[in-house]
């Protein structure tokens, strides 16, 4: 199925958490869908027959600087063989997505990476906890306005 | 642990809830810490084992022993080019896979042409890592489960393939051969007939392994049954490599999603078949690693065939600076599916590179495979991933 129908289908199923699309001119064409609503539209797009998006390939956390955070999730489907992206935009002062762990059980680390990395909350994740930096660690290391400790625990870092 | 502090310190304070396992300790339960120093976890990765006298109830993986910022750095490069050494680090024993990935994301990104023959000695390289790979998976699976012996036979294959990168690019693990646009060098004169010596030395010794390991009474018992992967799990797990194909999934990046020329080549895909057991067990997921080789060698043969003459390196400037874009691209390394997605802002340097790991997707399926085995059970079920550590915490 090309992009433009799959973008089609979303917007007769979800009008209102279809926020654009990018189709043409890109590598990747893209779908923007509203954080709140992504769960959703990630359970439909599992689901439906003749999209049947099975694997969550990656789930990328993304600092676009200026206070504005974001989700990219690329999609693959076993069976139909195609492709799609969908994207969330966020603010850094309410970092809040849906989880879809439920739908995916991939994203399940994924998300957690990106909890780690960029401090974005996936509401309705069971267990949502730093996975590669420590677990006491402080900051989000992947945000652009990031800056390296002075101290960990008590200890100086030495550079 | 803290809580396995309080845990030993009596009965009476109890911590509230395990974090990862989102519950109380029941009666009879108690766990046991695995890793990070343990021979058969393949590097430094700690599993808290939540066990009820001899059976795994949960298993909570602990990683990021070897995280080391890779994409931060990326981000800090001067340019494009930089950071394939770092590439080269992630899936050690697979470099060449690494960065034949990044490649292609870069010249995707870029719209750069690669000459043929530049395309023909990448499918060479890659398909000798998967065999280098595959021989250290292998036999160090044997080592886990207690056959000393394939791991020497691995090794002293692995050493013939290691000396044809020696002569290629000066390195033996770490390569930084393919460069985006091309390759550092040309592949040295008597190439061709080293290749052909080796896939004709190589073809036997599979047979050999087999005998030796793979229809091992022993070896069997303990790894037929166990760990058993649904399909649709490990769907669901965006599991992929020889853990998806062990499940029976036939879905291989090369034939299914070509890139590069591997649509000019003629090799099959093994599928786990449940042959001694159930499918998707971790004679399976082995077995496919085996049979990966022979195809391997396959691939391998035809290309050196039809190896083009011509330039290793397409016209490209030193100072890249692309369009302002972003791709996604995957490539079937050893492991499983590489996925890059880079963010161009149109500077030289990277804005964004996000690595999909299949080693980290593979591993997040460990507690799905091990909930009802024996402890050392475990042992046999995570060697059977095929994990490097460097590869899960980049």
């Amino acid at each position: 199925m090309i992009p433009q129908e799959m973008y089609d289908i979303l917007r007769a199923e979800f009008d209102d958490a279809v926020l654009g699309a990018q189709l043409e001119g890109v590598l990747d064409p893209e779908l923007t869908v509203s954080p709140e609503r992504v769960q959703d539209v990630a359970r439909f797009l599992r689901d439906e027959q003749n999209l049947q998006f099975d694997t969550l390939m990656c789930l990328t956390g993304m600092d676009y600087t200026g206070g504005r955070l974001g989700v990219v999730y690329h999609l693959a489907s076993i069976k139909w063989g195609h492709k799609i992206v969908l994207k969330t935009e966020l603010t850094a002062e309410q970092p809040h997505c849906r989880s879809v762990e439920s739908v995916w059980k991939t994203a399940n680390w994924h998300e957690r990476e990106a909890f780690d990395m960029f401090g974005i909350i996936f509401d309705g994740h069971p267990d949502l906890r730093r996975i590669l930096n420590p677990y006491d660690w402080e900051g989000y290391p992947l945000r652009k306005d990031y800056r390296v400790p002075e101290f960990y625990n008590g200890m100086r870092v030495p550079y | 642990m803290e809580h396995a502090a309080t845990q030993m310190s009596g009965y009476v304070s109890r911590p509230a809830t395990i974090p990862g396992l989102g519950r109380q300790l029941r009666e009879h339960e108690m766990v046991i810490s695995m890793g990070p120093q343990h021979p058969s976890t393949h590097g430094v990765l700690r599993l808290e084992l939540v066990v009820d006298g001899e059976v795994v109830v949960d298993v909570i993986p602990h990683l990021g022993y070897l995280h080391r910022c890779f994409e931060k750095h990326c981000e800090h490069m001067s340019n494009y080019q930089q950071v394939i050494p770092y590439a080269d680090r992630m899936d050690y024993v697979a470099a060449m896979s690494n960065e034949f990935g990044y490649a292609v994301a870069c010249e995707k990104l870029f719209k750069i042409e690669v000459p043929e023959r530049v395309e023909y000695i990448r499918v060479i390289m890659a398909e000798f890592s998967r065999i280098v790979s595959h021989l250290i998976a292998i036999g160090t699976y044997g080592m886990d489960i207690g056959a000393f012996t394939p791991f020497l036979y691995c090794m002293r294959d692995r050493e013939h393939v290691l000396d044809i990168f020696e002569q290629t690019c000066g390195a033996r693990l770490l390569y930084n051969y393919m460069w985006v646009g091309g390759l550092s060098h040309d592949v040295p004169p008597d190439f061709a007939d080293k290749v052909k010596a080796f896939c004709k030395y190589f073809r036997p010794n599979i047979k050999e392994l087999n005998d030796l390991l793979s229809h091992n009474k022993i070896f069997i018992d303990r790894t037929a049954n166990v760990g058993v992967l649904p399909p649709e799990v490990a769907i669901n797990y965006a599991c992929s490599g020889p853990v998806l194909r062990g499940s029976g999934v036939k879905w291989d990046l090369r034939k299914n999603d070509p890139y590069s020329v591997y649509d000019r080549f003629d090799f099959e895909i093994p599928v786990g078949t449940g042959k001694v057991g159930t499918v998707g067990d971790c004679w399976d997921r082995y077995m496919v690693r085996v049979r990966e080789m022979e195809q391997s060698v396959n691939i391998i043969e035809q290309a050196i065939d039809q190896l083009p003459s011509g330039d290793v390196r397409a016209a490209v400037p030193k100072r890249i600076r692309p369009e302002r874009g972003e791709v996604y691209v995957r490539t079937e390394t050893p492991k499983g599916e590489l996925g890059y997605y880079i963010v161009s802002d149109g500077t030289p340097s990277p804005y964004r590179v996000k690595v999909k790991s299949p080693c980290f997707v593979n591993l997040s399926a460990l507690p799905a495979m091990s909930r009802g085995a024996m402890i050392a059970d475990i042992v046999a079920i995570l060697g059977s991933i095929d994990i490097v550590l460097g590869e899960v915490d980049r």
